[in-house]
């Protein structure tokens, strides 16, 4: 048996090193992996609560909100009611990894099983992020908004570029064109390509444009919206690019921090919908990891036992009714759900050769793993992979609640009868369209009294919240310059079912 | 692979984020810190403390939600124990059902969003739009006063900064290397002289003699001091910044003063302590009682002795005139002062009051605040107050003000030191 990789709680520089680079075969060798290259770095909890309330990203523009967000979680970890992440990673490539100063060497080697290798091999391989996200290019794309929206802050006023943001945020969930069949068509990159030369050059050229009052400038002028081709592509789920394409009174600097927001709105779109698979991957793979790495004597018993301990913590699954309940904890049903594929592969039973014949007793249980990490997300994969056995095994049931009856209804447990409605509904309940109300633009007049007309395609008739669908609203009549009007309608029959409008605020 | 550590990158960089979002809660935290004095915990004023405040308005980040009381749902919830298909449950209460509630319709109903406000933000709200009385005047005359500090030697100067060590130290260099003879060598000389005219040997005597008189010859020439030996201390002026202020509070400690009045003139004092503090590195405080005659106390006495007696005003104003001249020249110190009283004094005391104010107390401070506690049980203008006004309103450095309620000292003191022109809402 080799010496132990480390030993006790404190670690330097070379040992994180050594770490990796004993995991690094067990990852790729055994489990398969395909990962970017690693970048780990290290990082002080007052930066880990910095990081991740500005959206996790590493670097960000500045927005109020992200203070507020800030100053509630400080509070909350300084009165030691929540403690912080134990890392924080980047889809991008190379991968970067934050892991905090504070961890102990067992939590670096589980945080840099569990981000450097289990969620970066999940980055580069899923066909969600594939199809959504530039690893290459996300860093640029951060560093090129935080720089954008800074000096649109000097030069229009951080009032009004805040205003902007306000507003761009209240539709944060709708800058995606999720039925595009190339998300990003060659056109649209070297738009932005220009867009951005033009910004810097227009940086490097202020002091022309001040200086020489002849030469005008051009950017600070209202701008006319594209004239559309008609008729318009109609109805259009992208809130955010359809605003900053065609909003009628918008400036040219707004249409880009618009643009800039629904390319965020973007990079996470995939995080959205791969939350449970994405932490069962890295959650799988570093149990995996720090078993085999006990198996070969490079952790000891005691950093083991750490290991456990905080990886039972993270996989724990209250039940419904006991007060600490806050859902279906991703960590727990998603790493539940993996070694239970694992099961299947190598020891089926008569049910799961009934329910999974394709997979069952294969032998190759990673294989079909990674499969399923490349080409489900969370909705598909649960309705793919849940089985009965787990069912019983987390005695999951589904409860039906009606507003119109005083009580909710059982509508499925864990027996013969309930196993594929429950799995059904489970699965549903991953799908972003059942979340989020789906809210689309059907109607934008651009040349009469320039209305602008969206829909809520309302599903088994639930409704927006009054207040804050009256907020936002009012934002995107900021944004649109005239009326909006919002009709829910019932997405069977097209009734219309209750009605908004919100006019843009006079401003002096 | 790589590591790299970015532990020692900028610190604070939330702190941008953190700016933008008190600015927006701007008008919440105002209503805070109001209530912070209100409420009477002007003891806690300016440490670190939590503070909530509604996430409503213009705090709030609204999107598109779907409203939990309408329509129909499904959930699907771990750990079922007993329950069978087709069960009835009685719906939980909001929030009780495990997942959180969402907003509320009615809007205000939001739940209130906490969070730590550092000391620095706290009195930066606290004293917003203040500014202290006369500071900039001060600071534009060079409110620094100049003290003068040693700078080594110079080799003129008046006869009263000779610096005899260090002349006497080279008179001593250069006699010595110049060999002026030593008086001991002389008079040994002198001596031997003597004892040879004593002895008639006249060869060695004239020897003797002429020995003596080049010695002497040279003495002569090579002087005990010289003007090139003398070396005479050196001062330069040095800028000294008066960084100290000291806040002197005077309170008519008499009978009439109840321990509410005085609650009411410690917050006053706490809040001006707390002010100064801001604008100077060090603040002293000398409390002043008085009834008849005055005398400087400690803080717990200050507030809670009893005393009995009349009231003489003008023996307070002495006691502060002599503290000054004992221990804070008025170079040094940045001299505030505040009165609290009900109003009472003697008639008799009243012009000595006045001259010892105008003309010894005034012209020392920066500020004098006169604060008037009570309850208005009179309606008529107190003695004090009926002299005091003429006077505020002629000299700029001499505030009055009346305090009736708790609620009251906090806006009356924005009011003192409010910048002039700019009123904040």
């Amino acid at each position: 048996m080799p010496d132990p990789l480390y030993t006790g709680p404190d670690w330097d520089f070379a040992t994180l090193e050594r770490i990796h680079d004993a995991i690094e075969p067990i990852a790729i060798d055994e489990l398969g992996l395909d990962i970017y290259p690693n970048q780990i770095e290290v990082i002080t909890s007052e930066q880990m609560l910095d990081a991740y309330t500005s959206t996790g990203m590493p670097m960000m523009y500045s927005h109020w909100s992200f203070g507020k967000n800030f100053a509630r979680e400080e509070w909350l970890y300084r009165k030691g009611a929540q403690s912080l992440a134990y890392e924080l990673v980047i889809n991008s490539n190379p991968c970067v990894s934050y892991v905090m100063e504070e961890n102990t060497t067992t939590m670096q080697a589980l945080v840099i099983a569990h981000a450097a290798f289990g969620h970066n091999h999940f980055f580069k391989n899923n066909h969600v992020f594939q199809a959504w996200t530039h690893a290459d290019s996300v860093l640029d794309d951060l560093s090129y908004a935080k720089r954008f929206i800074a000096a649109a802050g000097v030069r229009h006023g951080e009032l009004a570029v805040e205003r902007t943001l306000d507003a761009a945020h209240a539709l944060m969930n709708y800058g995606v064109s999720k039925y595009a069949t190339t998300r990003c068509s060659k056109r649209e990159r070297e738009r932005r390509l220009r867009a951005r030369q033009e910004f810097d050059e227009r940086n490097y050229d202020d002091l022309l444009h001040r200086t020489n009052p002849n030469t005008g400038d051009g950017s600070d002028r209202e701008t006319k919206p594209k004239q559309p081709v008609e008729p318009l592509p109609l109805p259009e789920e992208n809130l955010l690019e359809f605003l900053a394409e065609f909003a009628p009174r918008l400036e040219d600097w707004q249409r880009e921090v618009l643009r800039i927001v629904a390319r965020l709105s973007q990079y996470f779109y995939p995080q959205r919908q791969t939350k449970l698979m994405n932490e069962g991957c890295a959650t799988f793979v570093h149990y995996h990891i720090m078993h085999r790495m006990y198996d070969r004597g490079l952790i000891d018993e005691g950093s083991m036992l750490e290991f456990l301990r905080s990886h039972t913590a993270v996989v724990a699954q209250p039940r419904f009714d006991q007060r600490n309940f806050s859902g279906i904890n991703p960590y727990a049903l998603g790493f539940a759900m993996m070694r239970d594929i694992q099961r299947i592969c190598q020891r089926p039973e008569a049910e799961d050769r009934e329910w999974f014949p394709e997979i069952a007793g294969c032998g190759d249980g990673m294989a079909v793993l990674r499969d399923a990490w490349r080409d489900y997300r969370d909705e598909s994969f649960v309705l793919q992979f849940l089985s009965p056995r787990l069912i019983r095994e987390m005695h999951l049931f589904a409860v039906s609640d009606n507003r119109r009856h005083p009580f909710l209804a059982v509508a499925a447990i864990h027996d013969e009868e309930g196993y594929r409605d429950i799995r059904r509904q489970l699965a549903r309940s991953y799908d972003l369209a059942q979340r989020e109300p789906e809210i689309e633009v059907i109607q934008a007049d651009l040349k009469g009294n320039r209305h602008l007309v969206l829909r809520h395609r309302v599903r088994r008739g639930r409704l927006l919240t009054e207040e804050t669908c009256n907020r936002t609203l009012r934002y995107i009549a900021k944004l649109w310059g005239y009326r909006v009007k919002l009709l829910e309608l019932d997405a069977e029959t097209g009734r219309e079912l209750r009605k908004h409008e919100a006019v843009p605020e006079v401003t002096a | 692979m790589n590591i790299i550590d970015r532990r020692i990158n900028p610190k604070s960089k939330s702190l941008g984020n953190r700016q933008r979002f008190l600015r927006r809660a701007r008008g919440h935290m105002r209503r805070v810190v109001h209530d912070a004095i209100r409420d009477g915990k002007v003891a806690d004023v300016g440490k670190d403390g939590k503070v909530s405040i509604p996430t409503g308005g213009d705090l709030s980040e609204p999107t598109f939600q779907i409203d939990r009381e309408t329509g129909k749902r499904f959930d699907v919830l771990p750990g079922n124990r007993h329950y069978q298909k087709g069960d009835r449950i009685r719906r939980p209460e909001s929030g009780s059902g495990g997942r959180g509630n969402e907003g509320s319709a009615d809007g205000d109903g939001e739940d209130p969003f906490t969070f730590l406000l550092r000391r620095e933000e706290f009195l930066d709200l606290f004293f917003e739009d203040l500014e202290l009385p006369n500071l900039v005047k001060k600071q534009l005359k060079k409110l620094d006063h100049k003290a003068s500090s040693r700078a080594g030697f110079r080799s003129d100067g008046p006869p009263n900064r000779l610096n005899v060590t260090q002349t006497m130290r080279r008179s001593m260099a250069r006699r010595i290397a110049l060999g002026r003879p030593r008086q001991s060598t002389l008079d040994e000389l002198v001596a031997r002289h003597q004892q040879a005219i004593d002895d008639d040997d006249a060869k060695t005597a004239a020897q003797l003699e002429e020995e003596i008189r080049r010695l002497q010859r040279r003495q002569r020439q090579i002087p005990y001091l010289d003007d090139v030996d003398l070396r005479y201390d050196h001062f330069v002026p040095t800028p000294r910044p008066t960084t100290q202020a000291v806040m002197f509070c005077l309170m008519d400690t008499s009978a009439s003063m109840t321990e509410d009045l005085k609650g009411l003139a410690k917050r006053f004092y706490i809040l001006l302590h707390l002010f100064l503090q801001r604008h100077y590195r060090n603040v002293e405080i000398v409390f002043i009682r008085h009834t008849y005659t005055a005398a400087e106390v400690d803080e717990q006495t200050f507030f809670h002795g009893r005393d009995t007696g009349g009231t003489i005003v003008s023996s307070a104003l002495d006691e502060m005139r002599k503290v000054i001249q004992r221990r804070y020249p008025v170079n040094d110190w940045n001299i505030y002062a505040a009165q609290a009283s009900d109003g009472h004094n003697f008639h008799h005391d009243m012009p000595e009051t006045m001259r010892r104010l105008q003309q010894e107390i005034l012209p020392l401070c920066q500020y004098y605040a006169y604060i008037e506690v009570g309850d208005d049980l009179f309606q008529s203008d107190s003695v004090l107050w009926e002299a005091y006004q003429p006077l505020a309103a002629k000299e700029a450095r001499f505030e009055i003000a009346k305090v009736a309620e708790a609620s009251d000292i906090y806006s009356v003191f924005r009011s003192l030191f409010e910048r002039n022109g700019t009123v904040s809402s």
